[in-house]
C-alpha cells in the first residue's frame, strides 16, 4: 500500500511506526506474526488483493462520498409524507433533538457497560427507557432491549416453554408474517408447535368460541397482536383472552404498538404476564427493515423475572451510598451461565432503547398522547372519506388504529403501481404476504406525518384512479 | 489528569415539571374540528394515563447530556474489551447510514424503486463471501449471537433433510469459546459439548477426538480463540469432523486478527458469521445494534439441495431477465426468518462504507497492525512480574489474555481492582475474569485502532498499579476515584430485597407495595 503516514484509521500503520514495534517485538516482518498458521492456507498478499473486495483499492472520502451517494441516489426516496404504508413499520417524524442526542459519541461509540462507573450516565439513559416503558405499557420489569419485536415474540415463546414445560402456543392467525415466521424458527427445534385461532373476518376481532375449542391443557402461551400489524384492528376481547389463557394455566403474552397505548388498555391493564412490542415508532427510522427496537417485559413475579431474557439495568449505591446503576440478574445471561442461560442474546438494541428514552422524554405524556390521536384521527379521516367513494371494506370494520384494509375491488398492485408513479407509496398487498388476503386488499396506513392536504392528496388520485 | 464529569443529575421522572418538550399541541385541530372528538369503545380504552415526565426540550438536551458526559466510548480513549473489537467508528459511515435517503425506506417498499440500495447490499454479500473465502452470505441476523443462532438452525436443518437429526444431537465447543456458543447450541435444540483447552493454547486434540462421535451435529470454533491464539490444528479438525459428517462452525467475533491473512473458507469452515460490529468498523451503541451476517460454503445437503438453500434469511441475485437487483427470501428447505425484514441495513450500510474506504490492502493492514499492537503490547508487558501471560510464549492475534493472579496471590488485589485503577487514569478496562480458563483474567484487544502512545501508557499504567498494589493492597480497593461514582454496590443490586428494575418498582418498593422475589 502506497500510504507512508498510514492510514487514518490505522494510527500505527506509520511505516516507521511499525518498524519500530516489529524491532521491540523481536521479529523481521509481520508475517513472522502468523508462524502458527499452516502455510497453505496462508493467503498470499496478491491472491487477497486480486478479491473482489470493494473497488479493490482504498478510496479516500471523496471518493467514498461518490460511490455512496450513487447507491443512495438511485432509489426512489419518498417523503414520509408521502408514504401510506405500515405493517409494522411506520413512516414518523424523527424530532432533531432525538437525532442530535442519537449521535453523541460517548453514548454511539460505547460498549455494553461491563465497567459500570465510568458509564452511569449511560446505564441511567437505559434505565429511564426501561422505566418509561414500564409505565407506557403497565408492567414492572421492562429490560434495556432485544433485537426487534419478532425476535421478542420468540423468545417470549421460548420463555413460557421454560415456564411452563413444553407444548403449544396459540396465536392469531392475522399475525405480522414476519413476526410468525420468526416465532417457527425459534420454536420449531424445541417441538414447539405455534396453533392458529380464528379471526371473524367481519368485524376483525378474535374468534372467543375457536379459542377455547383450541384451548386443549397442552397450551403453554397464548399470544395477542395488538393492534393486530396487518389489519389495524385493535381486539375488544383482548381481555376475555387473557382471562381464557389464565384459566387454563398458559401465560399471556401481549405484543404491542407502544403508541396505541395512550389510547387503549395497555398490557398491564390486560393482566399480560409478558408485554413486547415494536419500538419502531419511537424516533426510529425505517431504514429497509433495521435496526429496530424489541420491546420485552413483565409482570413483578418471580418465575417471569428470573427466566426473562436480556440485560436489565438497575438503580443502586455506589460505596459512598449515592445513586449508581448496574447491570442486574446477569446471572440468566449467557456471558454466566453459558448453556444454562435464558437466552443467547448480547448485542442488542441498546442505542436505539436510548433513543426511545430521548424521544419519549421530549414528547411527554401529552405530545406522545397527542402522536397517538393524530394516528388514530388520520387513520379515521381516510377511512371515512374512502367508504364515502364506495372503498370500504365488508370485512375488518372493527376498531382500529393507523393502518387499515380497504378492498379495491381490483388487483391492489396495479393501484400501487400506478400510485408509484405519481410519487406516492401506498400501502401493502396483503396477498403477497398473507394466504388469508385477495389480490384486490391493501393495508393503508396513516401516522401523524401526514396532514389533511397529503391525505386528501392521496384520496384524490385513489379516485381517479378508480 | 482524568476526571469525569460527576454531575448530580437527577432521575427524568424528577425533572418532570409539566413543560412541553417538542411541540406536537395543534396536529389534531383541524382533524377534531372535521371528526369531533375521538371515540373509543369505554370497555377498550386505558383507565389510567402512564406516568411519563413533561420536561422542556432544554431541558431534556442538557439532561442527555449530561448523562453523555457520565459515559465513556472509543471516542472517549482507548476501550480494549477483549472479543470486543472496540475499534474507532469513522464518521464517514456515520454520514451515510443515518442519511434520511435510508431512513425513509420502507421494509416493504418496491424491489424496483430501491435498485441502488439493493446493489449496494449485493455488492456487500459478494465482499463478505470473498474476505471469508465462503461461497454466499445472508445480511439477515441482527446481532453475532443471532448469527450463530442462524448457523445452528442451518446445521440442524441439514441433519433433518439428511434424516440424521434423531442422532446428531450434540454440538462441540471449546471451554475457551464464548458464552453465546453453548447458549445458542441450546436455543438451536442440541446438547453443548465442552472440549478443553490444552497447555498450549490449542484445544485439547486427544479430548476432542474422544468426544467426537456419530452424535456430532457440528462443531462451532472461534479461531483465533479469545486467548488470541490461532488453532493450530484446525485442518485436522476440519478431517476429522467432516468425516463423521458434522459441520464446522466459523465464530467470527474474533476475524480481526486474521483478516487478509487466512479465510474461514480455506480452513475447512462451512457456516461462518461476521460481527460487523466489531470487525467492519459499525458502533456499539452501548450494546447495540449489531449485524451478524452468515456466509456458507457451496455444501452439498443432499442430491439438487446446498446450504444455500437452507439459510434462514434473505439473499439478494440479480435477475437477469429483468435486469434488475432482486431479493430471495427463505425458501421451503430453510427454517424460516431470525428477525422481521431484510436486516440491519444501517449497520450494513455502514460497513459497505468501511470496506470501500480500505478496501483489500486496508483491510488486511486492519489486521496485521492489530496483530502488532497485541504482540507489542505482549512485549511491554513481560517486564511486570504481577501479571503472567498463561498459555505459553506463542504470538497472539487481535487480543492477549493477561492473568493478574500474580499480583493477587502476592497482594490480595483482584482483576476487578485493577481494572478500576485503569478507569481512574481515564482508561476503559479489558474484559476480565473471561474466559473463564484463565484466573484473574484480563482480556485485552487493542484493534488496530489505537496508538502506540496509548499502549504504551496502558502499560505503564498496569505497572503502576502493581507498585501501589505492593505498597499499600488497600488502596487498590478504594478505586475508582476520578469517575463519576465510586465503585458500584452490585450486592445491593441484586438483592431480593433492594432489587430497581424500574422507576416504577423503586416507588412502590418505597410504599412497601412490593412483594420481595424469591
Amino acid at each position: 500500500m502506497a500510504i507512508d503516514m498510514g492510514h487514518a484509521w490505522i494510527p500505527n500503520s506509520k511505516e516507521e511506526i511499525k518498524r519500530e514495534m516489529l524491532d521491540f517485538i523481536g521479529v523481521k516482518g509481520v508475517l513472522d506474526l502468523y508462524n502458527d498458521v499452516p502455510e497453505e492456507i496462508l493467503i498470499s498478499e496478491d491472491k487477497w488483493n486480486s478479491l473482489n473486495i470493494g473497488m479493490k483499492r482504498p478510496l479516500d472520502e471523496i471518493e467514498v462520498s461518490e460511490v455512496v451517494e450513487d447507491a443512495l441516489n438511485k432509489n426512489i426516496v419518498f417523503q414520509p409524507r408521502k408514504q401510506f404504508i405500515g405493517g409494522g413499520a411506520w413512516p414518523h417524524y424523527i424530532p432533531a433533538s432525538v437525532r442530535y442526542l442519537a449521535e453523541r459519541g460517548e453514548f454511539l461509540t460505547a460498549y455494553t457497560p461491563y465497567q459500570a462507573e465510568i458509564n452511569q450516565g449511560l446505564m441511567q439513559t437505559l434505565f429511564e427507557y426501561q422505566s418509561m416503558m414500564a409505565d407506557l405499557l403497565d408492567m414492572d420489569v421492562v429490560n434495556s432491549s432485544m433485537y426487534d419485536m419478532a425476535s421478542s415474540l420468540g423468545e417470549a415463546i421460548l420463555m413460557a416453554a421454560r415456564i411452563k414445560k413444553k407444548g403449544k402456543v396459540l396465536v392469531p392467525e392475522v399475525t405480522n408474517p414476519f413476526h410468525l415466521s420468526v416465532a417457527g424458527s425459534y420454536s420449531a427445534p424445541h417441538g414447539i408447535q405455534l396453533k392458529k385461532y380464528k379471526i371473524d373476518k367481519r368485524t376483525g376481532y378474535l374468534d372467543i368460541e375457536d379459542v377455547k375449542n383450541k384451548m386443549d391443557n397442552d397450551i403453554i402461551a397464548v399470544y395477542l397482536e395488538y393492534p393486530y400489524q396487518f389489519t389495524g384492528i385493535v381486539d375488544i376481547n383482548a381481555k376475555a383472552l387473557g382471562e381464557i389463557a389464565h384459566e387454563k394455566q398458559a401465560l399471556f403474552i401481549v405484543g404491542v404498538n407502544p403508541v396505541s397505548l395512550m389510547l387503549y388498555k395497555p398490557p398491564g391493564e390486560l393482566d399480560a404476564d409478558i408485554a413486547i412490542g415494536e419500538g419502531q415508532p419511537l424516533g426510529l427510522g425505517l431504514n429497509f427493515g433495521g435496526p429496530y427496537l424489541g420491546i420485552f417485559a413483565t409482570k413483578w413475579k418471580n418465575e417471569l423475572v428470573r427466566q426473562m431474557p436480556g440485560r436489565i439495568i438497575g438503580l443502586t449505591e455506589d460505596s459512598k451510598s449515592s445513586d449508581a446503576y448496574a447491570m442486574i440478574l446477569q446471572t440468566r445471561e449467557q456471558h454466566i451461565r453459558r448453556s444454562k442461560a435464558t437466552s443467547n442474546i448480547t448485542t442488542n438494541s441498546s442505542l436505539n432503547a436510548m433513543i426511545a428514552a430521548f424521544y419519549i422524554a421530549l414528547l411527554g405524556r401529552k405530545g406522545l398522547r397527542d402522536v397517538a390521536e393524530a394516528i388514530w384521527y388520520r387513520s379515521h379521516y381516510a377511512s371515512r372519506e374512502l367508504k364515502k367513494i364506495g372503498l370500504g371494506s365488508p370485512l375488518f370494520t372493527g376498531e382500529f388504529f393507523g393502518d387499515f384494509v380497504v378492498d379495491f375491488k381490483k388487483d391492489f398492485k396495479e393501484i400501487r403501481k400506478g400510485m408509484l408513479k405519481q410519487g406516492i407509496l401506498l400501502g401493502i398487498p396483503l396477498a403477497d404476504y398473507v394466504e388469508w388476503a385477495t389480490d384486490s386488499w391493501g393495508l393503508l396506513s396513516f401516522t401523524e406525518v401526514h396532514h389533511k392536504g397529503d391525505i386528501d392528496f392521496v384520496l384524490n388520485k385513489i379516485r381517479e384512479f378508480m | 489528569m482524568f476526571r469525569q464529569a460527576k454531575w448530580d443529575e437527577p432521575n427524568i421522572y424528577e425533572l418532570s415539571n409539566g413543560r412541553e418538550g417538542v411541540r406536537f399541541s395543534h396536529i389534531n385541530d383541524t382533524f377534531r374540528d372535521i371528526m369531533g372528538e375521538i371515540s373509543i369503545d369505554a370497555n377498550m380504552k386505558r383507565e389510567k394515563d402512564p406516568q411519563l415526565p413533561e420536561v422542556s426540550e432544554v431541558e431534556v438536551i442538557r439532561h442527555y447530556t449530561r448523562l453523555s458526559e457520565m459515559s465513556y466510548g472509543v471516542d472517549n480513549g482507548p476501550v480494549p474489551l477483549g472479543s470486543c473489537t472496540m475499534k474507532y467508528n469513522p464518521r464517514v459511515a456515520l454520514k451515510y447510514s443515518s442519511d434520511d435517503r435510508l431512513a425513509f425506506i420502507h421494509p416493504l417498499q418496491p424491489e424496483e424503486s430501491i435498485q441502488g440500495l439493493l446493489k449496494a447490499l449485493y455488492d456487500l454479500q459478494t465482499w463478505l463471501a470473498e474476505i471469508t473465502g465462503m461461497d454466499y452470505c445472508t445480511l439477515h441476523p441482527a446481532a453475532g449471537a443471532q448469527g450463530e443462532l442462524t448457523g445452528i438452525l442451518t446445521i440442524r436443518k441439514y441433519h433433518e433433510i439428511k434424516d440424521q437429526i434423531g442422532v446428531k444431537d450434540e454440538i462441540l465447543i471449546p471451554d475457551s469459546a464464548h458464552g453465546t456458543n453453548p447458549a445458542s447450541a441450546i436455543m438451536g435444540g442440541f446438547k453443548a459439548i465442552e472440549i478443553p483447552t490444552a497447555d498450549d493454547g490449542n484445544i485439547d486434540f486427544d479430548a476432542f477426538l474422544a468426544a467426537l462421535s456419530e452424535r456430532t451435529a457440528g462443531f462451532m470454533i472461534t479461531n483465533p480463540n479469545t486467548l488470541g491464539l490461532f488453532e493450530e490444528r484446525i485442518l485436522d479438525i476440519e478431517e476429522n469432523v467432516h468425516e463423521k459428517d458434522g459441520l464446522l462452525y466459523y465464530d467470527g467475533a474474533n476475524l480481526n486478527g486474521i483478516l487478509g491473512k487466512v479465510r474461514p473458507g480455506d480452513m475447512g469452515f462451512d457456516i461462518a458469521h461476521l460481527n460487523l460490529h466489531k470487525t467492519f468498523s459499525s458502533p456499539h451503541g452501548g450494546g447495540g445494534p449489531g449485524s451478524g451476517p452468515i456466509c456458507v460454503k457451496n455444501r452439498k445437503v443432499v442430491d439438487g439441495i446446498t446450504l444455500k438453500d437452507l439459510i434462514p434469511g434473505p439473499m439478494i441475485y440479480y435477475d437477469e431477465t429483468e435486469g434488475i437487483y432482486k431479493i430471495k427470501w427463505p425458501g421451503r428447505y430453510s427454517p424460516g426468518l431470525l428477525k422481521a425484514f431484510f436486516g440491519n441495513v444501517q449497520q450494513l450500510l455502514w460497513t459497505y462504507v468501511y470496506i470501500l474506504s480500505l478496501g483489500p490492502q486496508g483491510l488486511k493492514e486492519t489486521g496485521e497492525v492489530s496483530v502488532i499492537n497485541t504482540n507489542y503490547f505482549v512485549k511491554l508487558m513481560e517486564k511486570y512480574r504481577g501479571y503472567s501471560i498463561p498459555y505459553g510464549r506463542r504470538f497472539r492475534k487481535h487480543e492477549v489474555v493477561l492473568s493478574s493472579e500474580p499480583l493477587h496471590e502476592e497482594t490480595g488485589v483482584t482483576a476487578e481492582d485493577v481494572s478500576k485503577g485503569l478507569l481512574d487514569v481515564g482508561f476503559h478496562a479489558p474484559t476480565i475474569y473471561f474466559p473463564l480458563i484463565v484466573k484473574e483474567a484480563l482480556m485485552t484487544e487493542f484493534t488496530e485502532g489505537e496508538t502506540k502512545e496509548n499502549i504504551e501508557r496502558y502499560a505503564k499504567r498496569l505497572g503502576e498499579i502493581e507498585d501501589i498494589a505492593r505498597k499499600d493492597p488497600e488502596e487498590p480497593k478504594k478505586w475508582p476515584k476520578n469517575t463519576s461514582v465510586g465503585r458500584v454496590n452490585m450486592v445491593k443490586a441484586n438483592h431480593p430485597k433492594t432489587l430497581i428494575p424500574t422507576w416504577r418498582i423503586k416507588i412502590l418498593r418505597e410504599k412497601g407495595l412490593i412483594k420481595t422475589l424469591r
